[in-house]
């Protein structure tokens, strides 16, 4: 049992798509841990590998195509990736649940939301049916659906997507998770109803201390609701570190490209900042530093150009992947 | 006789609009009731300025836009564009009304048709409008190509071969390339990625100063029409609710729900806990909108008058450009 508070840990992570076009290293060496009860906060563009990060910890990556190449998903001390099929369907939706970017098409629109909730219920406890609608009845309430001895009876077409949000929540935290895992749990909800979900899983967390890996595109949420944040580009971390200090002084070019490139409330400039070029495909990932076609600093240097950068732990207890983070570099680092 | 002389300068003056869309029941579909998707909307846009529209999803943002277009049947109200009476157009006249509007849609992977190449997307509108063929239209493709950005071989290549980014610049390319007068822009920037966001933000602002061009701006995100626009409206359940420059409206925001809708941007720059002011529900069914003013079942401050009647939208004393639709100033 590991008792230094770390609930996930993930070391070394990597998953390869094996398309006809090509191998796709969507995930390479990922590594990084998630407290109990924090909220961990995995932050990335589209296709930067955080969503297959996610499934991977679900064991829910498509094998073929897909493949965890290599690494440890240690969860409470056990690597997920040694399990059977059937000890992990036991962990999968129980101690391990998430919830999906997209309420629409996560629930089945032929059951009753009742109906769904109380079959997670009953294929991970012993609950009689009866006690089960009663859970499902009760999660209902918790996540703040009003009259749910009522709308345990409806199906998903007959709610609001904030509504079915809240159901995927309730099913989700029927079988009371140690961690949560939430892919982009607001990205198709307005942002007032964003706000409740958002203070909803917040108020959840500290009745249970679940611990929640949270993925998302939108630094605002990161700031706003996670303790510790991984950065992900081009299916590498590039940078990890305490909320605070990330936002406070970003140590990739890339994070700091993203930082001041977000038009702000209240921002009065002509212009905003752009990191110029786009999101390179799997496919056709660059050589060196991922990042270094588009990289202010890196684009004209040598060593960016063929040496990638590893994620670096450095003094101050952050680490980065980048050649010219300040304490980044080492001596015996290859000079180009 | 469908010229207006009282447009005052602006380029596109909306006077209260009204799209209805009737609700059909039972086996005979009788009409029993309307969603009154826009229910009396009033603005006015000069020329070479951007006019945002701001919403969550449903309070009829889009339908305004497609309401100017004609792309839907208007229930009442005028829309005149250029002294002319949009609403009032004959068929042929709004064929040539519509070739000085044109539309930059959200998705730009569903927008583009996947069959044609970029140069016959973009060069489309010149042969429908113009008359434009041959070496005169492959050279103005070729030049609006370059002003948005995307390389001079991509005329001979389809939609599927750029990223979300550069298919947003093809659709840019398309709706410049008559040089329109007024350009509606549709959630232009909300399926891109963050990075390729301001780009694509950054472009509309140099187009929109290289040829004088006149936004309508449409989003859901108010940062970002905070940045692009001049004037923003916020709307909800299909009413203006609260109208001033940009910058008057994030210093000194004054509708309940504006203040909502901004505390509820999740924000960088604050550190340390999120806040505390937040909406209460949604936002009620549109086809049974409560009685007063709409907004009143989530407001923290509604009393007695804003449960009876709806609050007109008028303007703040001091500040003329301000308006405002609620009882409690």
């Amino acid at each position: 049992m590991s008792d230094n508070g770390i609930l996930l840990d993930i070391k070394g992570l990597c998953v390869s798509f094996f398309t006809e076009d090509g191998i796709a290293r969507a995930v390479q060496d990922v590594s990084f841990s998630v407290k109990k009860g924090k909220t961990f906060a995995l932050v990335g563009e589209s296709g930067c590998g955080k969503s297959v990060t996610a499934l991977s910890v679900m064991r829910l990556i498509a094998d073929p195509p897909g493949k965890i190449v290599a690494g440890e998903i240690n969860f409470d001390g056990r690597n997920l990736l040694e399990l059977s099929d059937q000890r992990i369907r036991a962990v999968r939706g129980n101690r391990i649940a998430m919830i999906f970017q997209e309420p629409m098409t996560s629930l089945n629109p032929v059951y009753t939301v009742g109906e769904q909730i109380v079959e997670v219920i009953r294929l991970h406890q012993k609950k009689e049916e009866a006690e089960a609608w009663d859970i499902a009845t009760e999660m209902l309430r918790k996540v703040g659906i009003s009259d749910p001895a009522q709308r345990v009876a409806e199906y998903p077409h007959q709610m609001s997507g904030g509504m079915r949000q809240r159901v995927m929540i309730a099913m989700a935290i029927s079988c009371k998770p140690e961690l949560l895992i939430a892919d982009e749990p607001t990205t198709a909800l307005d942002v007032t109803i964003q706000a409740q979900i958002l203070d909803l899983l917040d108020e959840l967390q500290e009745q249970s201390r679940m611990s929640i890996l949270l993925i998302t595109h939108n630094l605002g949420i990161v700031a706003e609701r996670a303790e510790d944040v991984a950065v992900m580009y081009a299916s590498r971390i590039v940078e990890l570190s305490d909320c605070r200090s990330l936002f406070d002084q970003p140590l990739h070019p890339y994070t700091q490209g993203l930082l001041q490139s977000l038009p702000r409330l209240g921002f009065t400039g002509k212009r905003l900042y752009t990191i110029p070029g786009i999101v390179p495909e799997p496919l056709r990932f660059p050589a060196g530093c991922k990042f270094h076609p588009r990289c202010p600093i890196g684009c004209n240097d040598k060593r960016c150009q063929t040496v990638e950068p590893q994620l670096r732990l450095l003094d101050n207890g952050r680490a980065v992947a980048c050649w010219f983070a300040p304490g980044y570099e080492r001596p015996d680092d290859p000079k180009i | 006789m469908n010229s207006d002389p009282n447009t005052n300068g602006f380029l596109l003056k909306v006077d209260d609009l009204k799209t209805y869309f009737p609700v059909k029941k039972g086996l005979l579909r009788r009409t029993v009731g309307y969603i009154k998707a826009v229910d009396g909307v009033s603005l006015a846009v000069k020329p070479a300025t951007s006019f945002g529209l701001v919403g969550e999803s449903g309070c009829g943002k889009t339908t305004v836009a497609r309401s100017i277009l004609r792309l839907i049947p208007v229930t009442s109200g005028r829309v005149i564009f250029d002294n002319t009476n949009i609403l009032a157009a004959d068929a042929s006249h709004l064929r040539s009304i519509r070739s000085g509007i044109t539309l930059i849609f959200q998705d730009p992977f569903g927008s583009l048709n996947p069959r044609m190449t970029v140069g016959n997307i973009v060069g489309e509108p010149l042969k429908v409008h113009k008359k434009i063929t041959g070496p005169a239209l492959t050279e103005q493709v070729r030049l609006i190509l370059s002003k948005v950005g995307l390389p001079a071989d991509a005329m001979n290549r389809y939609p599927h071969e750029f990223s979300g980014g550069q298919r947003q610049r093809i659709g840019i390319a398309r709706a410049l390339v008559l040089q329109p007068k007024l350009v509606i822009c549709d959630e232009p920037v909300s399926a891109l990625d963050v990075s390729i966001q301001s780009q694509i933000l950054n472009l509309l602002k140099d187009l929109q100063q290289e040829f004088s061009l006149t936004y309508l701006f449409i989003a859901h995100d108010l940062a970002v029409v905070q940045f692009s626009c001049d004037t923003v409206a916020v709307m909800y359940m299909g009413r203006i609710v609260e109208q001033a420059s940009a910058g008057e409206l994030y210093n000194n925001p004054l509708h309940p729900y504006t203040v909502a809708l901004m505390a509820a941007i999740p924000k960088i720059n604050v550190s340390g806990q999120a806040s505390t002011h937040r909406l209460k529900g949604e936002i009620p069914s549109i086809l049974n909108p409560p009685p007063g003013c709409p907004f009143n079942p989530r407001c923290p401050f509604a009393d007695g008058r804003c449960f009876t009647q709806n609050p007109p939208l008028v303007p703040v004393s001091g500040r003329p450009e301000h308006l405002l639709a609620c009882w409690h100033i």
